[in-house]
């Protein structure tokens, strides 16, 4: 079975972001980027599954400017066979994603499509969900465990109530959450062998897709900030600190 | 004027308490606000739903094909109801919402508004991108508009009149494609760390998964849930579910407890939130006491059997 992985190149979460003094966006020039750490999980669980010998075939797919490549050289890293750059500028929202994720998914007849539940970036949380309606597919949301069989996929969900397990038709996308596995580290072989795997360049207009309408960013702001508080000497003074203002 | 469709999230005959704090974000865009039911029978929610403040009428559609909540079956019902007028349409921002709502925005060719923390005006709302780091201020196109909630930004509306109840038919049908197995519901032995009111949490400086009992102790002396940094979990002492930060849980607890955690950037990014922050760190210069409300320079195998003695 041939699945396809998506995955987002975004500010690496170690970086303290900094704001544009003018409103206008996030700073990322020269800033460390790497893979949106919701889709490491979703390619690994592609690598687990081929190491099981459910998935025959890993495609990495990522969609943005040049700059995304090195992300898809870090899929191809992990394992992934081949992949596509869906090469374009400029900000790309999650229904023109899913547009053009649902084109790949039926040209390459992909089985399951892997996706982090969210890029640590936007925290959108939706562009699996929407490739998923796009295409009339079964979805299954946040991840914790995967079990992929012929025609059908056993999927437990990290949700509010618990662990809900669900059973689906392949086709299917599934969006991973923490729970589901741990990214393993790269080797340095692994990583030289990376570059000389095939990544294949289209365009929007390759995959005949227009881009959806979008949320227009009017502008960004820091959140308001924490004033730093009381240092207190005593475990005596805290627990009266935390008694006058009624919280314990 | 706007036209406000709230899809109502429930379980086991009980509406979720997060849907009168949808309705609060819905006064706030102003209008007609309705809710809508779907269940196999939707009767004692809808009763429910009814009595929240500001609901004009609460639509029931019954189909037995709505046992579970599967968004694969409730999008084709939300987007027929939606077609009827309606300007929003609203969910909670809970893990329910989240699976449902993009799916919903797909499927009308809009986009989705996720997180809405405020409202500007009908169409302009803000939400928190970079795991809350910035607040980003939006302006949905036109068309219908789609959202999730956040829930720790608005308030639950009070008991109202009582709005009408109307039964709704819908077409629903069974999916083909998606079939519930089964639900284990979370354990009960400890608040659960993402909706607890108190939370303490441990990070690297335990030291070990032996150590972390401390960090339990206190938790369940103050009836809190347990979380810990990523470096703990990174070296092994807890298992990943309980990772408070960016790439783990954002959670926005009245009290936490960061305890042997020095404050990485990722760590506070899931904390930003929390009402009150109490910091205890044997390094005066961690990063954690920038932002802890309430900080003490400690050794926390001394600090924190002693707290929970008094506590």
């Amino acid at each position: 079975m041939k699945v396809l992985v998506s995955v987002k190149r975004v500010v690496d979460y170690n970086v303290r972001i900094q704001i544009k003094p003018d409103g206008s966006g996030v700073v990322t020039d020269g800033v460390k980027h790497s893979m949106n750490p919701f889709d490491e999980i979703a390619m690994e669980e592609a690598v687990r599954q081929k190491e099981k010998g459910k998935v025959t075939e890993i495609i990495a797919v990522t969609l943005g400017g040049a700059k995304n490549e090195e992300t898809l050289r870090t899929a191809l890293a992990f394992g992934a066979d081949r992949a596509i750059h869906v090469k374009e500028e400029g900000e790309i929202q999650p229904l023109t994603a899913a547009r053009a994720l649902a084109a790949l998914v039926k040209k390459e007849g992909a089985q399951v499509l892997f996706t982090g539940k969210q890029a640590i970036d936007d925290d959108a949380n939706q562009t699996g969900q929407m490739t998923a309606a796009l295409l009339d597919l079964p979805q299954a949301t946040f991840a914790s465990k995967v079990e992929l069989d012929a025609g059908k996929a056993t999927v437990t969900r990290e949700i509010d109530a618990g662990l809900e397990t669900l059973e689906v038709t392949l086709p299917a996308v599934i969006t991973t959450d923490l729970r589901l596995n741990e990214p393993r580290y790269l080797k340095l072989p692994d990583i030289m062998k990376a570059k000389k795997k095939p990544i294949e360049t289209v365009s929007f207009a390759d995959l005949g897709v227009q881009p959806a309408p979008g949320l227009k960013t009017v502008k960004t702001a820091p959140p308001p900030s924490r004033s730093k508080g009381i240092m207190v000497k005593t475990v005596d003074e805290l627990v009266s600190a935390l008694k006058a203002k009624g919280l314990v | 004027m706007s036209k406000i469709l709230i899809v109502a999230e429930h379980a086991n005959g009980k509406l979720n308490a997060g849907v009168a704090k949808v309705v609060a974000a819905a006064q706030k865009i102003g209008g007609e606000i309705d809710v809508a039911v779907f269940a196999t029978d939707g009767s004692a929610v809808a009763a429910e739903a009814a009595k929240l403040a500001g609901v004009s009428k609460v639509l029931q559609a019954d189909n037995a094909a709505n046992d579970h909540a599967l968004a694969v079956v409730l999008t084709s019902q939300i987007v027929e109801l939606a077609s009827k007028g309606y300007s929003h349409v609203l969910v909670p921002g809970t893990t329910f919402g989240k699976d449902l709502a993009p799916r919903v925005a797909a499927k009308l060719g809009v986009p989705q508004v996720s997180d809405v923390m405020a409202v500007h005006s009908a169409s302009s709302f803000d939400r928190p991108t970079y795991a809350g780091n910035a607040i980003t201020t939006v302006e949905a196109p036109a068309g219908t508009i789609v959202a999730t909630v956040r829930l720790a930004s608005f308030n639950a509306v009070a008991a109202g009149n009582g709005a009408s109840v109307e039964k709704v038919s819908v077409a629903a049908s069974a999916s083909a494609n998606t079939k519930f197995v089964s639900l284990q519901a979370a354990k009960a032995d400890r608040p659960d760390l993402q909706s607890a009111a108190r939370v303490v949490s441990g990070g690297r400086a335990l030291g070990s998964s032996e150590n972390f009992s401390i960090i339990y102790k206190l938790a369940d002396k103050i009836g809190a849930g347990v979380g810990a940094s990523r470096a703990a979990v990174d070296s092994g002492y807890v298992p990943n579910d309980m990772q408070v930060g960016q790439t783990g849980k954002i959670i926005a607890p009245e009290l936490y407890f960061a305890i042997g955690i020095s404050g990485a950037i990722q760590h506070l990014a899931g904390i930003k939130d929390a009402r009150t922050i109490v910091a205890i760190n044997k390094d005066p210069e961690a990063p954690i006491f920038e932002v802890a409300d309430f900080g003490l320079v400690g050794d926390l195998f001394q600090v924190v059997p002693e707290l929970e003695g008094k506590l």
